[in-house]
């Protein structure tokens, strides 16, 4: 990996709080193109709160954000979604009655150009721009299905899913958006080893396959330690650590917050 | 002047090659489609042309990389266009593609790739060339590694490590720099030169490679062709591993000798789903696939509403009073045809359809015994399903069943080339066109089956039925003699026996004692599941295994399954005298971790009879029922022991009837 690759996302002296809570103090960190890079912490420490500041689901209270060059008080969440960064959901935001296919091609949402009137009317003979656009859609879908390895499912509806692979169908549909950079909420949690396993491979090769920056937040360490570049470390919302995962391991005072000390 | 044509045509196809058929399709129909497979969730077709294209760049890139005849190329992956073409390629330069088993572990290529010293392998992913790369330090000689999908392997630098595009690359600056080598090549290729090596997964031992001759392939795949008329017309779906004979022949050697369509499924999950979608025509698969295929559709109807389910069973039981009577040709009365053609509207039909064999023309099953329930059941609702006996050293095809004359029981009559005779002790011996070349490198093994007369020895006892059908009884080593008592002399063939007390679905796993002895005796597993289910609706309450293998209402239901085993051997003019006479229900599943079972859960008889040695004494010793302790590993490495007073079944045996043939 190139180091001094440029940097993406910068989060500079973030700060959030709700009423007397503060959830993230004076939180600064880079992440740099093409790295995969985790965040991690105890429960409560601020990690959601984070991703959401980013793409502008919260808007903090002090503090910016520069992406891609631009620097924002506060993000718009259409506006980063249009700036290329897309995510995935702690608690999967699917469509449960909508096939596996329909659910990714929403993904798409962001980039289909046609109006409502151009794809109401269909004429035979005659590939409208409609038609001609949702072939083409269709097309990446196809290629996001294949690269999850999920062709078997293609119509079944997301809700007769076993958790794992709706995981799998939630980042096809933050993929679907083409994105730069990638912000996945546990996209390992509640998982078997295997789907770790799985789901592992899946992150390390859109990162290689599509050059595609990834921000994930994750609990289970090992995971963290094998895919990660660099580790950001928070607890009760405060910035404990930064660095590759062996100096994050090596850290005392991550081992005491995050790994718990031995009294 | 059009039967000169048809004779010379049917000449120069008897004796062919590979390449030369695949030249041969692309001339005479260039756009018909020989090969498809789902990419993006569309079938992408590969006509004869482009596949003949395809094959000659694959060559001449081989040819640079430094393939020559006589080399070994080895393939690993599922059935891919471009892996198929692979081979062609090889055989086009006189080199022999080795096959290996895509989901086996690295370990086990290594013996294969020693054993033939190969240079060269393809790989259809990263997983498999992961696995080559790590066995790189063991087999030194493996120099060229080329991948078919690059996913995840834009990184890799390992030297001699490439794509099959650059391999195509490299093809096109060979062929441009000599365009006349392709033509030379397949020139020199004779139907007597070595077309592909297979490894048999030798239970004991290092596995052996099965050499085969163009000319042996070839003549099978077209024996079978003959016997049930295949065309270029059929559909096949491709979806066992291409190391398997069995898939190299259907989706291989007769696709070359028919020109038919092989379908290539999207992935192995997908393949119900590619199933349905192709609607395959001509098909192949060993019983486990035929019985996975049957749970699915029982479950569901499970989950059907009740009226459907009602249906379901009405026409069900149509379908097995009359349907294999009118599969056998057979006319039925007009009031049985009228309810089967409503069951084939309403059930048979839609089922097919669900199964994706609505339209199938011949189904074949081999590699192990089928379940007659579960064979009529297929037979019963319109799929023309047969059995049919071969093994990798025949190239498949020894015996077929024909239409109209098929038996749960036996495999079908010796084909075009196949004679069979039996020797001395028993065992099935054959001589056919289609039998191995030899064992690679190893002398010993091949003089061991393939005496200088060239009789091939199956190692299976066995005998023809009046009617002139195989029947295939054991393997010839572990069929015996009873001794003393009423039966003394008789042959008796433990694995039959129990087959036949395993179809009945309450009993999971069974061992029959009696060689030397002058009863047959045995124990018994019963299938906690299915059991459990039967007990539940008795409001029979059971604490575990142990304790419902001791109750004795399941004892009698087990009594009952072996009473009618008995009742069937008595019919079998062979085995009459392998009726059980005594059986135990055991205190406790065989297992694999207390080695009493293979890791392919084939039970280890030997070892068994000395586990359990006071158990085969109490059965012999006419005692009544025996205490027993036995030391158990379970799962998490802990062991314990299982105790129990065990009660020892008589089961009635029935006096041996001369059954019409």
């Amino acid at each position: 990996m190139n180091t001094a690759a440029q940097v993406l996302l910068k989060v500079n002296n973030v700060s959030l709080s709700f009423g007397g809570v503060n959830a993230l103090t004076d939180i600064s960190f880079d992440v740099r193109s093409n790295e995969v890079r985790a965040i991690i912490g105890p429960n409560g420490a601020g990690k959601s709160s984070l991703l959401n500041c980013i793409n502008g689901v919260y808007t903090p209270q002090a503090g910016s954000i520069s992406l891609g060059g631009q620097t924002f008080s506060h993000m718009n969440s259409r506006q980063v979604a249009e700036m290329g960064v897309a995510r995935t959901f702690q608690n999967l935001a699917l469509f449960k009655g909508m096939s596996v296919l329909d659910n990714i091609m929403t993904g798409r949402n962001l980039r289909m150009k046609t109006n409502i009137f151009q794809q109401a009317i269909r004429m035979p003979f005659w590939n409208g721009a409609a038609e001609r656009e949702e072939s083409e859609h269709r097309e990446a879908v196809e290629k996001i299905i294949d690269f999850l390895e999920i062709q078997a499912f293609r119509k079944t509806p997301v809700g007769r899913l076993p958790y794992g692979l709706q995981k799998r169908v939630d980042l096809g549909r933050a993929l679907a958006m083409e994105p730069q950079l990638l912000l996945l909420d546990e996209p390992m949690a509640g998982m078997n080893v295997e789907e770790k396993q799985d789901m592992s491979r899946f992150i390390l090769d859109v990162n290689e396959e599509y050059g595609t920056t990834i921000v994930l937040i994750e609990h289970d360490m090992s995971v963290v330690m094998d895919i990660s570049d660099r580790v950001v470390v928070l607890d009760y919302g405060k910035k404990i650590g930064d660095g590759t995962p062996e100096e994050v391991r090596a850290n005392p005072e991550v081992i005491s917050a995050y790994l718990g000390t031995s009294h | 002047m059009v039967f000169l044509r048809t004779l010379v045509h049917s000449f120069t196809t008897v004796s062919s090659t590979f390449v030369h058929l695949l030249l041969d399709h692309a001339r005479t129909r260039p756009q018909a489609p020989a090969l498809r497979e789902k990419v993006y969730g569309i079938w992408q077709t590969t006509t004869w042309s482009e596949l003949a294209v395809l094959v000659r760049r694959l060559t001449c890139g081989l040819a640079q990389a430094g393939v020559a005849q006589g080399d070994h190329v080895v393939v690993i992956g599922e059935n891919r266009p471009r892996l198929y073409a692979t081979m062609l390629a090889a055989q086009a330069l006189g080199a022999i593609p080795v096959p290996l088993y895509q989901d086996a572990a690295a370990t086990e290529y290594a013996f294969p790739i020693n054993n033939a010293g190969v240079r060269f392998a393809v790989a259809e992913d990263q997983e498999q060339v992961d696995k080559l790369l790590e066995l790189r330090e063991q087999c030194p000689t493996l120099a060229r590694i080329w991948f078919d999908d690059p996913r995840g392997l834009r990184q890799y630098s390992e030297d001699g490590l490439d794509s099959v595009d650059a391999l195509l690359t490299a093809g096109d600056a060979h062929y441009s720099a000599h365009p006349k080598f392709f033509d030379e090549a397949v020139a020199r290729i004779q139907p007597g030169d070595v077309a592909a090596m297979f490894f048999t997964s030798g239970t004991t031992g290092n596995p052996k490679g099965v050499v085969h001759t163009h000319g042996s392939l070839l003549d099978r795949a077209q024996a079978g062709q003959r016997f049930d008329k295949l065309t270029a017309n059929e559909e096949v779906l491709a979806y066992m591993p291409l190391a398997w004979i069995g898939q190299n022949i259907f989706s291989y050697a007769q696709w070359l000798a028919c020109g038919y369509v092989v379908n290539c499924p999207e992935n192995a999950s997908t393949v119900m789903i590619d199933l349905k979608e192709i609607g395959p025509t001509y098909y192949f698969a060993p019983p486990r696939v035929f019985e996975g295929l049957l749970t699915s559709v029982m479950i569901r109807m499970e989950d059907a509403g009740r009226a459907k389910r009602w249906m379901f069973k009405r026409f069900m039981d149509v379908a097995k009073r009359v349907g294999p009577a009118r599969m056998d040709g057979k006319t039925l009365s007009f009031i049985d045809s009228i309810k089967y053609r409503l069951g084939d509207l309403l059930v048979y039909g839609p089922l097919r359809n669900t199964l994706g064999f609505s339209r199938v023309r011949v189904a074949y099953t081999a590699g192990e015994a089928i379940g007659p329930d579960l064979f009529v059941f297929y037979r019963s609702i319109g799929i023309n399903l047969k059995q049919l006996y071969g093994s990798t050293e025949t190239a498949v095809f020894v015996c077929l069943q024909p239409d109209h004359e098929v038996k749960a029981d036996t495999v079908g009559v010796p084909i075009d080339g196949v004679e069979i005779k039996l020797s001395d002790s028993g065992e099935i011996l054959v001589k056919s066109p289609g039998l191995l070349k030899e064992y690679y490198k190893n002398p010993a093994a091949t003089a061991e089956v393939l005496g200088a007369d060239g009789w091939y020895r199956t190692g299976d006892a066995g005998y023809l039925d009046a009617g002139g059908h195989l029947k295939i009884i054991d393997r010839a080593k572990d069929v015996g003699k009873l001794a003393g008592g009423a039966n003394d002399g008789a042959m008796f063939a433990p694995k039959y026996v129990e087959n036949k007390l395993k179809f009945f679905p309450f009993i999971k796993e069974a061992v029959a004692f009696g060689n030397q002895r002058e009863q047959v005796c045995a124990f018994i597993n019963i299938d906690i599941d299915a059991v459990g289910n039967w007990a539940e609706r008795r409001n029979l309450p059971y604490a575990g295994y142990t304790d419902l293998a001791a109750k004795p209402e399941v004892l009698e239901l087990v009594r009952e399954c072996v009473e009618q085993v008995n009742a069937d051997l008595a019919t079998d003019p062979m085995l009459a005298g392998s009726q059980i006479g005594r059986f135990i229900v055991l205190h406790k599943e065989l297992d694999a971790d207390d080695g009493e079972l293979t890791r392919t859960r084939k039970v280890r008889r030997g070892s068994i009879a000395d586990k359990y040695l006071v158990l085969v004494d109490a059965l012999y010793g006419g005692l009544a029922e025996q205490y027993i302790t036995t030391a158990v590993k379970f799962e998490d490495g802990r062991s314990g022991s299982v105790s129990a007073t065990l009660k020892i079944i008589d089961a009635k045996r029935f006096p041996a009837v001369k059954a019409a043939a």
